[in-house]
């Protein structure tokens, strides 16, 4: 544990020095998702018994907690590729899943703050959202996720363009299409089975239900729980694999 | 200290890049307290070498052994072991000078109150007290040198690791870094070192390896490397540029240059490292 919070130190001693910075920045996409969605396209559409807003807002939660999370790691190829500054880690007597983690944690912490951003917007634009420990470990278990995917793809891509790919690839059509600002539900069938399997859906489903009241869905937590399990096995892989 | 056996990296190219040997079968020991050089052209595999004596590269066959243990068996406990300056600077360099300290200190373990007593000490020894809060992007090429140095120093390691220490940098900051080197040495730490420049390691080495395209070509003090190749040297300029000849002897190398007296510009002198690496290397790479 000693060794992850070195890892974490690191990240925290970076971000304490930019915070100011970091949470004005990350206020922008939320601020416009809830005014283009919530307050304008969102007024004339009601889902179900609630409002657009309280359904956008759990989704615009889903979406950028994945997003800050995946794009916190990706520095991590500069420091592996340009700066070389990994080579401290490498040579240090850490383990490997150490630094894994240690800069997961980082991402999460960043991701967690973003969603507390969110959630104060969200209140002062009027939405109804149940904020319950299960929901807050929720987007932890996302963040987690996606700070594999983005650990993975600093420890394996060898330039920008290519990390900006795996954005442009696959971050992007999932905010999309995974239920962020509509229920998946009215996809087509072949569509619905593919956006399924993709763990942004499953966390959006969760979020939802916890933040109307509801229950977890178990079937989706066993989901993300796979792909969590998934994400460290390849990001270990990952790092292992750049001592080749 | 360390012992490598028939060390070997092979690098798998793709369809457009064939396979390449980094480091072809290489073995040595480095003796404790032994300030020991690693010599080569650019590209003859000292980095690859310096890795995988680090743990930062696998080996693709061979042995490593630190005092007898095989570096396999526990890699953590040769880690805290070592200390190692890289080729090319490597700061975090979101940190200040200061904090990069600090970090090495706890990736080595070390106490809160341990690590500012070395820090403090270790900028003061590299004279870089004043810039311990500046971002390390601020530092001058020599200055930066000095503090890879220190930070691999925090955790008092027992093998230092050296490469190509003084690359790209003027001769007042390279003799100040030598100057530290035997500093350290004389305090009993192990130096091992890779340079091309032949001036540093026979100021510094006791014992020099010489690596050639992968392959260690030869192993000994410089003085005898010096001497198997002749201690004495003609040199002029012949048909095909400047050519040169050894001998055992001074006499015989005087005699050798009054036969070549219709030759221009001859000189006769005690042979040096550096005509003993281009022996031993064949070419003028890295000079």
């Amino acid at each position: 544990m000693r060794d992850v919070w070195t890892v974490f130190w690191r990240d925290w001693v970076v971000l304490k020095r930019r915070l100011a910075k970091f949470i004005l920045s990350r206020m922008v996409a939320p601020l416009l998702y809830l005014v283009a969605f919530g307050w304008g396209l969102g007024r004339s559409i009601q889902v179900g018994d609630g409002s657009y807003l309280d359904f956008l807002v759990p989704g615009i939660l889903a979406l950028n907690s994945m997003n800050i999370s995946f794009n916190s790691l990706t520095p991590v190829h500069a420091e592996r590729v340009y700066h070389r500054s990994l080579e401290e880690y490498l040579i240090a007597p850490i383990s490997p899943s150490s630094f894994l983690w240690g800069k997961v944690l980082a991402a999460v912490l960043r991701g967690l703050i973003s969603s507390g951003i969110i959630l104060l917007l969200a209140y002062l634009f009027g939405a109804k959202v149940a904020v319950t420990l299960p929901m807050v470990l929720v987007l932890t278990l996302n963040c987690v996720i996606f700070a594999q995917l983005g650990f993975w793809a600093a420890m394996t891509i060898n330039t920008y363009e290519e990390i900006a790919q795996v954005n442009v690839y696959f971050l992007l059509p999932m905010s999309f299409l995974c239920g962020t600002f509509f229920s998946v539900q009215t996809l087509p069938e072949a569509v619905r089975i593919f956006v399924e399997i993709l763990p942004l859906t499953h966390t959006g489903i969760l979020l939802r239900s916890l933040a109307a009241g509801g229950g977890i869905v178990y079937s989706s937590l066993a989901v993300l729980i796979g792909y969590g399990i998934l994400g460290y096995l390849m990001g270990s892989r990952a790092f292992h694999k750049i001592r080749e | 200290m360390i012992r490598a056996e028939s060390l070997t990296k092979k690098f798998y190219g793709d369809k457009k890049t064939a396979d390449k040997t980094a480091v072809d079968a290489v073995s040595f020991r480095v003796k404790t307290g032994e300030v020991f050089g690693l010599l080569g052209p650019n590209g003859a595999g000292k980095t690859t070498v310096i890795r995988m004596l680090t743990l930062q590269t696998r080996a693709t066959s061979g042995q490593i052994y630190y005092d007898g243990e095989n570096i396999a068996v526990n890699p953590r406990l040769v880690k805290s072991l070592l200390g190692v300056v890289p080729q090319q600077v490597n700061f975090d360099m979101d940190l200040t000078v200061g904090e990069n300290m600090e970090l090495h200190g706890r990736l080595h373990h070390l106490s809160a109150d341990t690590r500012k007593k070395r820090i403090d000490e270790l900028l003061d020894f590299v004279e870089l007290k004043d810039t311990v809060g500046q971002n390390v992007r601020r530092l001058s090429g020599g200055m930066k040198r000095r503090l890879l140095i220190a930070r691999a120093l925090i955790h008092r390691p027992r093998i230092l690791f050296l490469d190509e220490p003084t690359v790209a940098l003027d001769p007042q900051v390279r003799r100040r870094i030598w100057e530290l080197i035997r500093r350290l040495a004389g305090g009993g730490t192990t130096i091992f070192l890779t340079t091309h420049y032949i001036e540093e390691a026979e100021s510094l080495c006791q014992r020099v390896a010489v690596l050639n395209r992968g392959r260690l070509v030869a192993l000994d003090t410089p003085k005898n490397l010096c001497q198997n190749l002749g201690a004495w040297t003609v040199e002029w300029n012949g048909v095909a540029g400047r050519e040169y000849r050894f001998f055992p002897a001074k006499a015989q190398a005087a005699d050798f240059a009054k036969e070549l007296a219709s030759e221009g510009s001859i000189e006769l002198r005690p042979t040096n490292l550096e005509d003993a690496f281009i022996e031993l290397t064949g070419r003028r790479e890295g000079l």
